[in-house]
């Protein structure tokens, strides 16, 4: 302001102008901030909010509650039962290795099953929960419980497990569960979805066919959680939704004896209703206790399982297939009836082999039965009488007749992916087949149910089912449903289908085909003339109840009970000139070379609604070995009746 | 000039009082409780250890800063220079015998108060230049010596504080200088050049320049190429903001510091904090307050009849904006993440009593506005 004023005036002037420039630049920089902030929380608030909620919270899915099976009487066969847990998410556990260590003395773990928790923790990601152990004993949760302050991240839970209270009783009818795979993830959109770790999922029978309707929903748990993933506080709780119930068709006390009647053997057991096709009861023999599958089974379990050699994980009744020996000769009889092949008068003179282009044929009785007819044939199944019926009737009638009754076909379409369609042969499949002709010898062995027809045990089961209710066709059911015909109603369709279709209809012993097409369920009539099935239907009573029948010993007078039926005897490797001289008893045979027994049958006589078939693999012949079972099983089967009918009767009152 | 400068002396303790900028008080005293407020948020709505001492941070320092605003503007004239040295003697002392703490020697050990001398350094180097150009003439500050005399006060501290490592700071100590050089009228060429010398060393910079640095600068450019490395900062800093939306989402109930995805939320983020809880107006709100805090001390600057004064406010009132639009740019992506405290706003001793120390003189410029000094 002084000396040099001027140069004074100059610099503050400078600097004022400066400060001006300045604090414009200012104003326009705070605008810029002011219009970022109103970006990110006016324009684009939402995706920030979206964010930000994505951030902090957090669902956890909770394994869905499986439906259960009930019997027909509304018992429960697979449940779920409460079991205790251990859980850790590794990503919230500081100190993963140390609290491993610990657990696995606590527990305590062995090495091996150490190093496969260590192994699965490094494959999931560290948010997923990692099941340390599936089933603690008590001692072992109130243990864990116990020291749980000094294992942080640990959990025990309570959760819900797959249990089967009638153990080995259903396990070939509900298959089992155990730990979803890859596989079942793969194939099954629904599984993916719904996964947790440590899901079961069904991996045979019912339990996989029905997996979409038992698996239910994931209850949702959603938890705001801090940076570090640790929960803070639940949010929201969904609770899921359980599976459906899925009611069967199977009365447990049947199936329970079914399987003491089969106990140490191997073998099946099937009971369906003649109209309804309900199953009452199938069981393969022996079983084994689905429970062990559940948390993985043990190597002993397992290896005794499997070098069983009574094959207790095949199941039998749908998936074995053994020649039907002599329980095919009803629909030979049938067949050869209905096509005019012979009279029931026709008679053949038995003297114990018949020979064929040189081939001796053999009846089982080596003396023979002398003349006979056709209702003693049956009666006494004597062989060469079928011998000589079947090379007249030819396999081809016999391959129509016998398709039309269910065999060659799965009895349950696709509810068992392991059910086997069996064989019943003809000149075209042997042809198409095996590229040559059809030789008239195969067709006597095929007459008296050897050779290359083969047959499960279901099926025998339906083919008398659908004799003994006069030869109308029936659709074997497993599952109740809403929409099933009642019994009334079949009997009346089927009286329908009586009328509609006219007499001596050729095309029914033409072809089997049209009884095998999808859509409505019609009750069609499976004969030509009703007097055929009469016929055998008779002879079969007979067959028990007569002096001289093959299963007469195994008859029940009472006519409550009284029961028909078919003796089987099973060959399963040509008999040599050798060991017909022989004649060994059955226990003096190598146990695979024994026979197999069979057994089919329908009761009450007077009014039939039950058919039976029983197997015994290698059980010997089916006079001694399988009819004594059927006696038993017929007097538990009537029993029941009363009872089924008053359930069956409470809820067509409540629809 | 005699008669005038013994008469403004003659100032009595109440008239120094009333003389005091009470829009400039009131706006400290608004920061001051935001900023406590938002502490105790941090906190999680409790009173503990960073809003405590925050608190008690808040409470000396104003109280020391409304103490050392008596003091005459002549004494700060006088001891600018010795100011400047004791601080850039800090600072040599920092980076022989520092206290070290993630990785950055930056603290020295005073047995009361762990200083940061870098902090003190804004300020010193405001003052110190205030002084340097005071007494320059207008014609002579283009010459040779001159500016290689600023560029040394400049570039000694700035060497000192990157070595510590601390980009952020040595960076906000560069800008202040470099715009109280500019103020002081020194041609616009000169920095054209510089910043050209800038630009083609960038690269030689870039490649001294730590691991983490380079990761911060490259995630700057696209924070999603590694949102939970280097990014996530950025990222999360973004989505607090911006679900803050208009109102924000309440005093003690933002999510992402509460739930603890905002990282620094004590110290270089707090703004984002503040931001979360209180929206848009919030923010705005602030933003205000720093800028009425910038124009008074501008306008004090403009009142003085003492270059020195005049140079200090106008410098010290663009540094706190500077440190405010690097801080808050920064928080929003607009610039890379350094650190760099919010005034007042931000935890940190040192931020708060370099801020204090330069608020304290620029009152005594007030106080004083019409003290010349020779």
């Amino acid at each position: 302001m002084l000396s040099g004023g001027d140069a004074n005036v100059k610099k503050f002037n400078t600097v004022s102008r400066r400060i001006f420039i300045l604090s414009i630049a200012k104003g326009v920089i705070f605008t810029g901030i002011i219009a970022k902030l109103f970006s990110l929380q006016i324009s684009e608030n939402k995706k920030y909010l979206t964010l930000s909620d994505k951030n902090r919270l957090r669902e956890w899915r909770l394994p869905p509650v499986r439906g259960d099976f009930q019997d027909y009487f509304g018992k429960l066969i697979a449940g779920n039962t409460k079991v205790y847990q251990l859980h850790v998410v590794p990503e919230q556990v500081e100190d993963f290795r140390y609290l491993m260590v610990r657990l696995k003395n606590i527990l305590p773990l062995s090495e091996k099953q150490f190093s496969k928790i260590v192994k699965k923790k490094n494959q999931q990601k560290p948010w997923e929960t990692l099941i340390i152990s599936e089933n603690l004993t008590w001692d072992q949760f109130s243990k864990v419980n116990f020291y749980l302050h000094e294992l942080s991240g640990a959990k025990p839970v309570l959760s819900v497990a797959r249990s089967y209270p009638y153990k080995e009783n259903y396990t070939h009818v509900l298959g089992y569960v155990a730990q979803a795979s890859q596989r079942d993830l793969d194939n099954n959109e629904n599984i993916k979805q719904k996964h947790v770790p440590g899901l079961r999922v069904g991996k045979t029978g019912l339990e996989k066919k029905f997996e979409d309707d038992l698996i239910g929903t994931n209850g949702v748990q959603r938890y705001e959680v801090n940076a570090y993933g640790k929960r803070i506080n639940q949010v929201d709780f969904k609770e899921g939704e359980k599976g459906k119930r899925i009611r069967l068709t199977v009365d447990t006390e049947i199936q329970k004896f079914c399987n003491e009647l089969l106990a140490d053997k191997a073998g099946s057991i099937s009971v369906m209703d003649i109209f309804t096709g309900d199953i009452v009861a199938m069981h393969s023999s022996p079983s084994f206790d689905p429970n062990l599958f559940l948390y993985g089974i043990s190597i002993e379990n397992w290896k005794s399982i499997r070098e069983n050699t009574l094959k207790p994980l095949i199941n039998k009744t749908i998936s074995g297939l053994y020649s039907p020996g002599s329980t095919i000769k009803p629909i030979v009889a049938l067949s050869a009836l209905e096509n005019n092949v012979i009279s029931p008068n026709f008679k053949v003179k038995c003297t114990g082999k018949t020979e064929l282009y040189g081939q001796t044929y053999h009846c089982w009785k080596e003396k023979g039965h002398g003349v006979v007819d056709l209702k003693d044939a049956i009666k006494k199944s004597c062989d060469t009488y079928f011998y000589e019926m079947s090379r007249r009737l030819g396999v081809d009638r016999l391959n129509i007749t016998a398709t039309r009754f269910g065999l060659g076909n799965r009895v349950f379409n696709d509810l068992y992916f392991e059910e086997k369609k069996g064989l019943v042969p003809s000149t075209k499949w042997k042809k198409d087949n095996l590229g040559r002709g059809w030789v008239l010898g195969e067709t006597l062995i095929t007459g008296i149910g050897q050779g290359y027809i083969q047959t499960t045990p279901l099926q025998l089961c339906l083919m008398t089912a659908q004799l003994a209710n006069g030869g109308f066709k029936i659709f074997p059911r497993l599952t109740v449903d809403q929409d099933d015909e009642s019994f009334e109603k079949i009997k009346y369709k089927m009286s329908e289908s009586l009328n509609t279709i006219e007499k001596n209809d050729s095309s029914i012993i033409r072809t089997a085909e049209k009884f095998f097409k999808p859509g409505e369920k019609k009750y069609d009539k499976l004969f030509r003339n009703q007097e055929n099935v009469k016929f055998v239907l008779d002879a079969m009573f007979a067959s028990t109840n007569e002096w001289g029948g093959t299963s007469y010993r195994s008859r029940i007078e009472d006519k409550k009970y009284q029961f028909a039926g078919k003796t089987g005897t099973a060959q399963v490797k040509k008999i040599t000139k050798l060991e017909r001289e022989l004649d060994l008893d059955t226990a003096q045979i190598p146990y695979e070379q024994r026979d197999h027994a069979w057994y089919i049958a329908f009761g009450p006589y007077n009014n039939p609604r039950y058919a039976v078939s029983i197997f015994v693999e290698h059980g010997g012949s089916g006079s001694s070995t399988a009819a004594p079972l059927a006696k038993k099983l017929f007097k538990k089967i009537i029993d029941r009746h009363e009872e089924r009918e008053k359930i069956r009767n409470s809820y067509l009152n409540e629809i | 000039m005699l008669r005038q400068s013994s008469y403004t002396d003659q100032f009595t303790f109440f008239q120094k009082l009333r003389s005091f900028d009470f829009v400039l008080l009131f706006c400290i005293l608004i920061l001051g409780l935001i900023s406590n407020l938002s502490m105790y948020s941090t906190d999680g709505g409790e009173f503990l250890y960073h809003s405590k001492s925050h608190f008690i941070r808040f409470v000396v320092f104003f109280i020391m800063m409304i103490i050392l605003s008596f003091i005459s503007l002549r004494f700060w004239h006088a001891s600018a220079y010795f100011f400047y040295a004791i601080v850039l003697a800090f600072l040599v002392w920092a980076s022989l015998y520092g206290i070290t703490a993630s990785g950055s020697q930056r603290w020295i050990n005073l047995y009361f108060i762990n200083l940061q001398p870098s902090e003190l350094m804004k300020v010193a180097i405001i003052v110190c230049f205030a002084r340097y150009y005071h007494r320059t003439q207008i014609n002579n500050i283009g010459s040779f010596k001159n500016i290689i005399l600023s560029i040394m006060i400049l570039i000694m501290p700035i060497v000192l504080v990157l070595s510590q490592p601390d980009l952020g700071t040595s960076i906000l100590i560069g800008i202040s200088g470099v715009v109280v050089l500019w103020l002081a009228g020194l041609n616009v060429k000169y920095f054209f050049y510089s910043s050209l010398a800038l630009l083609i060393s960038l690269p030689f910079v870039i490649s001294f320049l730590k691991p983490y640095q380079k990761l911060r600068v490259l995630s700057f450019f696209n924070p999603d190429r590694d949102p939970l490395g280097a990014g996530y900062q950025i990222i999360q800093s973004k989505i607090a903001v911006g679900s803050g939306g208009l109102m924000g989402k309440g005093f003690l109930k933002g999510t992402q510091s509460y739930l603890e995805f905002l990282p620094e939320k004590h110290t270089d983020f707090i703004f984002t904090l503040f931001s979360e809880e209180h929206g848009f107006i919030g923010s705005v709100f602030l933003l205000i307050i720093y800028a009425i805090l910038i124009y008074r001390i501008i306008k004090i600057g403009s009142i003085s009849r003492s270059y020195f004064g005049k140079l200090f406010c106008y410098g010290f009132g663009s540094a706190i904006f500077v440190y405010v639009t690097v801080n808050m740019s920064m928080v929003l992506g607009l610039l890379p993440i350094v650190g760099s405290p919010l005034p007042i706003m931000s935890y940190g001793g040192s931020s708060m009593l370099a801020t204090m120390i330069g608020l304290a003189i620029v009152m005594s410029t007030k106080i004083h506005h019409k003290q010349v000094i020779n």
